[in-house]
């Protein structure tokens, strides 16, 4: 097992610095609950999310708390813990995924599920599936830097902090100096899922942003959810975030990889 | 002093401020703000100013001699049920919306399960002339319509919590993501000593009011500022911390915290957070919690709305783990047989939280010689259809 892992990271690490060295503008992240709709769709989603175009995926790890997040990625995270999903099904679901998908991965979640399976182990778990990075939103930077960063990067783990309109110039720089792989610029003051369009304000602080430069890419999440606030959060960044939305496009009727298919088409064409 | 909370806000192995992004600015302000504005000596002057002349402080200690007989000590009741509202809740809110006006704060929100704290916040936003939002659980608010309604009396709009278990969990919850929607006009009311830092630490100070008067009165009766024990019971633990806080390095009192068994610890119908829980991370800080081996949090069980919730404040967590504090739990059926034993022998109904403190004195073991000091929380109006629908009595 240990010389699988040394391999992994060894041939494979870094698939998100890779993604953003080839690709600059209008990356596509993509976001999922695991065992949403279905506790077996992980690898189904990934393989068609891989297909339709979509540059990177981000899987939520459910939790039964999830305070950031609006009412239909609270829904998803509810029907996933009733399916039966936990983050050591997970891990066995994601176990080979690498033979079947390439773009980066990043697992999302709220900590503590990860502080029981125990953090030496949930790195070392990832790293041996593939996966290429971390965000913890309720993770203290403090925290971060003392306990969780070498165990991250002995694993090859990326880690991405997030940065709102409230947060202050020196603070953002301080993100950017211990954040790797990518920065996730929440949108608006707000929980997932926001409805609104993309306001003059909102796109006056993209602007802000994209004006300090950064020395890390940024990718534009929440209230993303088509082509027209897609284009617009690329404009003043590297790409975006679809969450909720995709959340609404797994629970359509019909067949859900041509589902996908559709929805991510119409975002990016 | 030896229990105290360290700058990023732990007690030894618990607290802290596990937040996301989102609510940074906000809590950030109130950590680097707190301590400057409340220790200025015009808001002391409003708030003990308010503290006696609005929520009627001094409370009395009152030496219950019937009570005292029967269990063969001598047994005082701090009597935080004579504070206006009913319970010693309404002290943490006066503090927090003088410190609200003074961060600029146009907007209150706040959580309540029994719906005390939601009564104690309501009011003082009415005194102040401020917007209120209260969130409660669905099923709280089903089982204590009356503190609903005194709430809509008193001009707040109670908004029903209805995702995932409708409880004060998820009442948090929702409390937290309006804040996240809402960062620099509103400020957030927390009820009790749990929540990101300094939210814990701010709350008992706010009611650390309640062991300074104790040391005070029990002076007066006894010649001594200290008893042989205090007990209060823990939901969250506010008024735990409140009588506690004053004895923290008096090693000689001992300091007892009550938890809610609900129907038995071993019937997976209970809320005594220190036998079932485990260190994890909820609402902003790392406390004991009771929890699935997954992570997921579980949803507790009380008779008593106010001891419903799967955590404990990270000061009562570090009262545990060092031993300062001794941790008893006591069952919805010993709760209420003790509820109604104070109410034959003392001529006070005891609000149901405040009931499962009473009962762990049989558990005690006191001797003859014993002062004890009862943190009597709350008073038991809002509880009369719990009793009724108990009926043993």
């Amino acid at each position: 097992m240990t010389n699988r892992r040394e391999i992994v990271s060894k041939v494979e690490m870094n698939r998100i610095e890779k993604l953003f060295q080839t690709k600059s503008s209008r990356v596509l992240n993509v976001y999922f609950t695991a065992g949403y709709p279905k506790l077996d769709d992980t690898v189904s989603i990934l393989k068609a999310l891989e297909t339709s175009g979509a540059d990177l995926i981000e899987i939520g790890i459910p939790f039964s708390d999830p305070v950031a997040d609006g009412p239909t990625i609270q829904a998803s995270n509810d029907v996933a813990l009733s399916n039966g999903m936990t983050l050591k099904l997970l891990m066995e679901q994601l176990k080979d995924v690498r033979q079947e998908v390439s773009v980066p991965i990043v697992l999302m979640g709220y900590i503590n599920p990860i502080v029981q399976y125990g953090i030496e182990r949930f790195c070392a778990d990832c790293a041996e599936c593939g996966v290429d990075g971390l965000i913890l939103p309720d993770l203290p930077m403090h925290e971060y830097l003392e306990v969780y960063k070498p165990v991250f990067e002995k694993n090859g783990l990326l880690n991405t902090f997030l940065i709102t309109p409230q947060t202050s110039e020196a603070r953002i720089r301080e993100i950017d100096n211990n954040t790797s792989g990518f920065i996730y610029m929440v949108s608006s003051a707000s929980t997932t899922g926001a409805k609104t369009g993309i306001s003059e304000a909102q796109e006056a602080y993209f602007k802000r942003v994209n004006e300090m430069g950064l020395k890390n890419p940024r990718l534009i999440g929440f209230g993303i959810s088509n082509k027209e606030t897609f284009d617009k959060a690329c404009e003043n960044a590297n790409g975006a975030i679809i969450g909720s939305a995709f959340i609404k496009v797994l629970g359509q009727e019909g067949d859900m990889e041509s589902n996908i298919k559709t929805f991510i088409d119409q975002v990016i064409n | 002093m030896k229990i105290k909370v360290d700058e990023r806000g732990y007690y030894g192995n618990f607290g802290g401020a596990y937040i996301p992004e989102m609510l940074y600015p906000n809590v950030e302000e109130l950590r680097d703000n707190y301590e400057a504005i409340t220790s200025d000596p015009d808001f002391k002057k409003q708030f003990d100013q308010l503290l006696k002349d609005y929520v009627g402080r001094p409370t009395p200690l009152y030496l219950a001699e019937r009570l005292s007989e029967h269990y063969g000590a001598k047994i005082y009741l701090k009597r935080e049920d004579l504070c206006h509202t009913g319970a010693h809740k309404v002290n943490n809110t006066i503090g927090q919306i003088l410190l609200a006006q003074r961060l600029g704060k146009k907007k209150i929100i706040a959580e309540t399960g029994a719906g005390q704290h939601g009564v104690a916040t309501t009011t003082v936003c009415a005194l102040m002339g401020v917007e209120c939002i209260v969130y409660m659980g669905e099923v709280d608010m089903a089982r204590q319509k009356p503190n609903v309604e005194r709430m809509r009396i008193l001009g707040a709009e109670v908004r029903p919590a209805s995702s995932g278990s409708k409880t004060l969990k998820d009442a948090t919850n929702e409390a937290m993501r309006h804040w996240i929607n809402n960062p620099t006009d509103t400020h957030y009311i927390i009820g009790s000593v749990v929540g990101p830092h300094p939210y814990p630490e701010m709350v008992a100070r706010f009611q650390s009011v309640i062991s300074a008067e104790i040391r005070t009165q029990l002076k007066e009766k006894e010649g001594t500022e200290l008893p042989n024990y205090v007990v209060a019971c823990v939901g969250g633990g506010s008024n735990a911390a409140g009588a506690f806080y004053n004895y923290y390095d008096d090693e000689a009192v001992a300091l007892v915290a009550v938890e809610a068994a609900g129907l038995g610890n071993t019937t997976g119908k209970s809320a005594a957070t220190t036998t079932l829980g485990k260190p994890g991370i909820l609402h902003g800080s790392k406390t004991l919690l009771m929890q699935t081996e997954d992570g997921q949090v579980v949803e507790p069980y009380s008779i008593s709305a106010g001891l419903d919730y799967p955590g404990i404040g990270p000061v009562h967590a570090h009262l545990f783990e060092t031993g300062r504090g001794t941790f008893y739990s006591v069952t919805d059926e010993e709760a209420m047989k003790a509820g109604i034993q104070l109410s034959r022998l003392e001529g006070i109904i005891p609000a149901i939280e405040t009931s499962h403190a009473f009962a762990a004195l049989k558990q005690m073991n006191l001797k003859s010689d014993d002062i004890v000091v009862i943190n009597l929380s709350g008073r038991g109006d809002k509880d009369l259809e719990t009793y009724i629908k108990w009926g043993k009595y």
